[in-house]
């Protein structure tokens, strides 16, 4: 109600005018009053002063307006000192009467001189408005009859300001009680034709609210609508309506409103407004906010309204505009009118979900809100779980609360993830350590009430996670004693529905606690007893507990504080105790059976007299558990069982192919040590001189990896990821992205997949049909081997089991086509390898390219490029590429893959009409590579126009997938210069065949210790393990050993000389890959590669 | 000079049959009804009025502030100084203070990296800053972002013509032109006359008069 006070004291001035026209110094003394009052005020020194002065003023003012005998001029003045009163913050109310009868009276007054023709019009005028827009402020409902029939009257003033000012007055007495107003339903249509602008928009506003309510009433207003809209796009009104040279804006949104509101699921209607709605977008074309405001409101109309595709189609675009925007506004605006598109138009998204992607890290949170409220509305089933991902947690406290819920509420039901992300959550936490400790504080507190509580039943998987906290990170909180923990923990050992395996848990958190504490009761009475628990389990960890605690220092070395995350690492293959195992064999003992070979040997000797000698029965036993496939039971594992390597739990292929022979104590011709040790012994220090050259260099091959690849094109990568996990499953063509980037990966995918598919048929039959020659005889030897073994064995043994050693050594028949075969095949592949240029010459320069890297160093490539010297020449390289330019000097590269070394040809080519003086080129000292000799080169002058090279031989020292190696080239011509560039080196570079028998594979393959295994799915064009093969062979420059049936062996080095052995195994589509080598990074990066290429291919 | 909000009364014409409990029964509602935010957000409209208006019965009719598009204007400046409210909803004055205060609170921290659009409770808040004042409109959540922010912007203009290079210390001293200029561009909540022309017109007419 203040603004019926602030109103009226603008009225006042205006009251007092055309009341006394001649009464100007009577208005003095008014103003006066009201100066001296302001002035005393402000004169004052304390509040407490100004509230006494002010109760004074608003008493004597009371007493003078409720005086029937004041006058409407002192009234007035009153008024003026009340509203200053007011303002202050001082209660008056009881003066808002009479300001409303004051205002009441200024509307009677105008009537008055409305009937008699006071040639006053002008002031009344203004105080008619004062009236009206005191009407239109926050007005009782219960004074609207008194005052409707004299608004009524105002809608026929000749006056348009009145006129429109009347129309606002009912459009709030509309708002305020609709029904009152009915009856004048006509009166507003009069106003919407009314010659005056101002007064057609002012019953806009009614009619967006009347149509809001009820839009089939009027319907037949839409050509109206249509009218009005396009003269105001046509530029039709006055140019006072213009803001910013656009033509009356807020009237153009006004009007799309109310159109898209008509419009709405009504065709017919819809029709009469397309065409209005195309030019409004057409002429909203100034860059400017209200135009956007325009085209914003244009597109929700043209999305509200019966669908034309035409329209649709340039709205999208708009919206397009809006998004691609680097206004934030506008692209907030934009993401908004996704949102309210995106179910009929999924597409959309599709096209922004990059600009999606980056507005979800907006640090603006309403841009975030609303990037999720369009992922929101895409979410589908298959990115439901993306999706719900990117909600984020508000606080630390409502995430644990809620995870508490969800643990509570899902109990054992839940998946076994989720229990185990939390866990990795709070564990590896997230950048700002501070953080981190909070939430795991935040969470040990927590579960600390929670436990607290008696009697209370907890799902298993939730006190598990509670434990592993409590275990984990209870010495965060520090004002808790640890020994309460420890009670806790140790009354739920005590719990029945408490499960063993949480119990294991709850052993473990003890432990760890104890740990951290010096010595403690607790401790010792769980101790107590649980060493004599019937439960071995429990018993156990008591024992261990019991020890540990003993030994402090120990205890602490082995359960650091939060090392969760820590990488142990394991050696799997058990090697430290090899050594062990050797003793234990040279003293006689027998070579380790695992279990279920010890069982089956077993049974076989039950069931009868075993006449054979021991190595026999033990090959049976290989054989046996060959057919009814059981673990590993292959010769590999075999060779690797008795080398120490008994951790093969994971190994679930049945390998057909036997690559080594048994280390045999016992076999036909008796016992066999010495044969043993001579072919263990040659194998062993080369080995371990491997590994002793490597290992010290070798680091985290996976850290090295991402190093590789700058972090801007990773984190693109990463996002790109995202959005197609995003954004999966929207539109027709869901399946492709919609990226232009992606379309181009499919194109040229599906370019080079029809070379390599001719290729690879061309291939794969040769393989096909050596295979058929060569290893058809070997079915011969089978009775060979049916001599050693039993006769249960057949059907194993026609399977071409190439690898037993004795059969290798004993069979010259099958030695000969083997050695036969392998040149042939390797001839025909080298031949491709080597002279790609003449069979592929610029049809497809990937294939004897090995990198990726260097298919992007190609794209740059220049018109002047020099060439190979001639003995280069025939070796394989890569196409010569430029590294950098100047006006001056060009510098180009060839990379030659010699033999024994990566050699880098470089070319300094002078492009200027004189000489280039000392000329120095270093190489920078990388962390991966090795430059043999020198890294500098000095060309002491280079000719004018003439090229000058020199070859540098790199080795990889540390292995990466790809690493750069960073150079400069310096040279005098008017001033010192100098370039910077940098060559891209992948792992491929420095791989090479390594030319092997099947029987050195074995061999070697028992020596190697580092295992990675991986299947690999394969691709339709290379179902065939040959075909495969042939795909790693050419790309990754494996030497091919020996295809078995549906196995292969490969063999490679790194120079100089790091063995990478490989077992392939097709199996229903998947391409299994075992890998092993000295060196433990090598597995790892050549697995990569493998699996790049197979992608690839 | 302060231009603190009238005092509460809640009687008399002010009160008017309204009463200032309705007041606050209307963003009352909204605040509880955070939860359904989302929910709310995509009702229609009058349902939201209805729901809104049910809660503020009392002597008033429903609905009677639910359609007012403006809900408030404020300006204020970076310290929170009020230089001008005006309401287009009713609020009884510890809920206008509040809400003094909590726009204040969340359009001062924002910098230009942001959007000139806040969520507030219900509404949205379309904001400018122009030196050290901010102009604020809050808005129905449906309403047309630019369209308000351009309106500001108009108003900034009229104000700028009308007090030739206003500055912060005009609108202290003019305090009731300043409403006035509000009252020619803005009325019952509705962006009410957009030509600067005819709004310095109107406004010079009624400056002669005094």
């Amino acid at each position: 109600m203040s603004d019926v006070v602030e109103r009226t004291l603008s009225a006042l001035p205006a009251l007092l005018g055309p009341q006394h026209p001649a009464a100007g110094p009577g208005r003095l003394p008014a103003t006066s009053r009201l100066g001296s009052l302001i002035r005393s005020i402000t004169a004052l020194t304390s509040k407490h002063e100004e509230e006494k002065l002010i109760q004074q003023e608003i008493a004597s003012l009371k007493a003078m307006v409720s005086a029937p005998t004041t006058t409407l001029r002192l009234m007035k003045e009153c008024m003026v000192r009340l509203i200053y009163c007011e303002m202050l913050g001082y209660e008056s109310s009881f003066g808002y009467i009479h300001a409303i009868k004051l205002a009441q009276q200024g509307n009677l007054l105008e009537k008055r001189v409305g009937t008699l023709g006071y040639d006053l019009q002008s002031t009344n005028l203004v105080e008619v408005c004062m009236a009206l827009t005191v009407v239109s402020q926050i007005f009782p409902r219960e004074m609207i009859p008194a005052v409707l029939p004299l608004i009524e009257d105002k809608l026929q003033h000749s006056k348009e300001i009145i006129r429109r000012k009347a129309v606002q007055a009912l459009y709030k007495f509309y708002l305020i009680a609709p029904n009152q107003v009915q009856h004048i339903h006509d009166k507003f249509r009069k106003a919407l034709c009314d010659r005056d602008v101002g007064v057609m928009a002012a019953s806009l506003h009614i009619y967006l609210e009347m149509i809001k309510e009820n839009s089939s009433g009027y319907k037949d207003l839409t050509e109206s609508f249509v009218m009005i809209l396009k003269q105001v796009v046509g530029g039709k009104l006055p140019i006072d309506f213009n803001y910013h040279s656009v033509p009356a804006p807020w009237l153009q949104i006004q009007l799309l409103r109310i159109l898209g509101l008509l419009g709405k699921d009504d065709p017919r209607t819809s029709e009469l407004m397309y065409d209005v709605l195309d030019e409004s977008l057409r002429r909203a074309e100034i860059n400017h906010n209200i135009t956007y405001a325009i085209l914003f409101e244009c597109v929700q109309t043209i999305y509200t309204i019966h669908p034309k595709s035409e329209l649709l189609e340039k709205a999208a675009k708009c919206i397009g505009k809006f998004v691609l925007s680097p206004k934030i506004n506008l692209k907030y605006l934009g993401l908004k009118a996704l949102t309210c598109v995106i179910q009929q138009d999924p597409n959309l998204a599709l096209q922004h979900q990059m600009t999606i992607i980056e507005c979800l890290d907006h640090p603006d949170p309403i841009i975030k809100k609303e990037t999720l409220e369009i992922l929101y509305r895409i979410t589908n089933g298959q990115n439901v779980t993306v999706i719900v991902q990117k909600m984020y947690a508000p606080d630390n406290g409502w995430f644990i609360q809620t995870m508490n819920a969800v643990f509570s509420v899902g109990g054992d039901a839940l998946h076994p993830d989720i229990p185990n992300n939390f866990l990795r959550l709070l564990a590896e936490g997230f950048d700002d350590r501070k953080e981190d400790e909070q939430l795991r504080t935040y969470a040990v507190r927590s579960y600390l009430t929670l436990l607290e509580e008696e009697n209370t039943f907890y799902p298993q998987k939730f006190l598990q996670v509670m434990i592993w906290v409590l275990g984990e990170y209870s010495s965060l909180a520090t004002d808790v004693d640890p020994e309460i923990i420890l009670t806790r923990l140790h009354s739920l050992l005590k719990k029945t529905f408490v499960t063993s395996d949480t119990k294991a848990w709850i052993m473990a958190a003890v432990t760890k606690i104890a740990s951290r504490t010096s010595c403690s009761k607790t401790i010792d009475k769980l101790i107590k007893e649980f060493s004599s628990s019937l439960d071995t389990c429990m018993r156990q960890h008591a024992f261990e507990l019991k020890h540990l605690c003993e030994d402090k220092v120990l205890m602490k070395n082995l359960l650091p504080f939060d090392a969760s995350c820590n990488d142990v690492v394991v050696d799997a293959s058990l090697s430290f105790l090899d050594g062990f195992v050797v003793e234990g064999l040279s003293h006689g003992a027998a070579p380790y059976k695992p279990h279920h070979q010890r069982q089956e040997e077993k049974l076989s000797q039950e069931k009868a007299l075993n006449f054979e000698p021991y190595g026999l029965s033990f090959a049976s036993s290989v054989s046996s558990s060959g057919i009814t496939g059981r673990q590993s039971p292959t010769g590999l594992s075999f060779g690797s069982d008795t080398s120490g390597n008994s951790a093969e739990t994971g190994h679930k292929e049945t390998n057909t192919l036997k690559l080594e022979g048994i280390r045999k104590l016992w076999g036909k011709e008796g016992y066999l040590p010495k044969k043993e040790s001579k072919a263990g012994k040659p194998d062993e220090p080369q080995a371990a001189s491997c590994g002793n050259l490597l290992a010290g260099r070798v680091t985290d091959p996976s850290a090295s990896q991402s190093d590789q690849v700058s972090s801007f094109s990773e984190e693109e990568k990463e996002k790109q990821q995202l959005a197609s996990t995003l954004f999966v499953g929207l539109g027709s063509n869901a399946g492709v992205s919609l990226m232009g980037k992606m379309d181009v990966a499919t194109q040229k995918f599906k370019r080079k997949s029809k070379i390599n598919e001719t290729q690879n048929s061309e291939e794969a039959s040769d393989i096909q049909n050596s295979d058929a020659s060569t290893f058809g005889p070997l079915l011969d030897t089978v009775p060979v081997n049916k001599e050693d073994c039993e006769g249960n064995k057949h059907t194993r043994l026609r399977k071409p089991s190439l690898c037993s050693s004795d059969t290798v050594e004993d069979n010259l028949a099958f030695e000969t086509p083997q050695s036969l075969k392998k040149p042939g095949l390797n001839d025909r592949l080298s031949d491709s390898r080597l002279s790609p240029l003449s069979l592929f010459a610029d049809s497809n320069i990937e294939i004897f390219q090995p990198s990726s890297s260097a298919l992007c160093e190609s794209a740059n490539k220049t018109s002047s490029v020099p060439s190979l010297p001639k003995e280069l020449e025939e070796l394989p390289h890569s196409e010569v590429v430029e590294l950098c330019q100047s006006d001056a000097l060009a510098l180009y590269l060839c990379k030659v893959w010699k033999d024994d070394s990566l050699l880098l040809a470089l070319f300094a080519s002078n492009k200027k009409g004189s000489a280039l003086n000392a000329v120095n080129l270093v190489f920078e000292k990388a962390e991966h590579f090795q430059i043999l000799e020198s890294p500098a080169h000095q060309f002491s002058v280079i000719e004018a126009q003439s090229v000058e090279h020199c070859q540098k031989y790199v080795w990889m020292d540390k292995i990466c997938t790809q690493g750069i190696l960073p150079g400069s080239i310096s040279y005098q011509s008017e001033m010192e210069s100098c370039l910077e560039f940098s060559v891209t080196l992948s792992l491929l570079d420095f791989i090479r065949p390594m030319e092997m028998t099947t029987e050195d594979f074995g061999k070697l393959w028992l020596s190697l210790s580092n295992d990675v295994k991986q299947n690999i799915k394969m691709l339709p064009s290379q179902d065939s393990l040959s075909a495969a093969l042939s795909t790693l062979q050419q790309k990754l420059k494996l030497h091919i050993v020996d295809i078995i049936g549906n196995e292969g062996i490969l063999a490679c080095q790194l120079l100089p000389s790091v063995p990478c052995l490989l077992h392939c195994r097709t199996y229903s589509g998947m391409l299994a890959l075992w890998f092993r080598s000295p060196c433990s990074a090598l597995p790892d990066g050549l697995l990569y590669q493998c699996q790049k290429v197979m992608e690839e291919s | 000079m302060r231009t603190a909000p009238p005092s509460t009364a809640g009687h008399g014409p002010r009160g008017g049959g309204v009463g200032g409990g309705s007041a606050r029964g209307v963003l009352g509602v909204v605040v509880q009804g955070a939860a359904r935010n989302y929910a709310s957000r995509r009702a229609p409209r009058a349902q939201r009025i209805s729901g809104a208006g049910g809660a503020g019965l009392r002597g008033g009719g429903p609905g009677r502030d639910g359609s007012a598009m403006i809900r408030f204007i404020l300006i204020q400046n970076r310290a929170g100084k009020t230089r001008l409210a005006k309401w287009y909803m009713q609020f009884d004055d510890d809920e206008k203070q509040k809400l003094i205060e909590e726009v204040h609170a969340v359009v001062t921290v924002r910098d230009a990296k942001h959007t000139n659009f806040v969520e507030f409770r219900n509404f949205k808040i379309i904001y400018r800053r122009y030196a050290g004042l901010y102009f604020c409109i809050c808005v129905d959540v449906t309403d047309n972002n630019l369209a308000y922010l351009e309106a500001i912007h108009n108003f900034v203009e009229v104000l700028n013509e009308y007090f030739h290079n206003v500055c912060e210390l005009d609108l202290v001293f003019n305090f009731y032109k300043v409403y006035t200029v509000v009252d020619e561009m803005f009325l019952a909540g509705e962006i009410r006359e957009t030509s600067q022309t005819k709004v310095l017109k109107q406004l010079l007419m009624l400056q002669s008069l005094e």
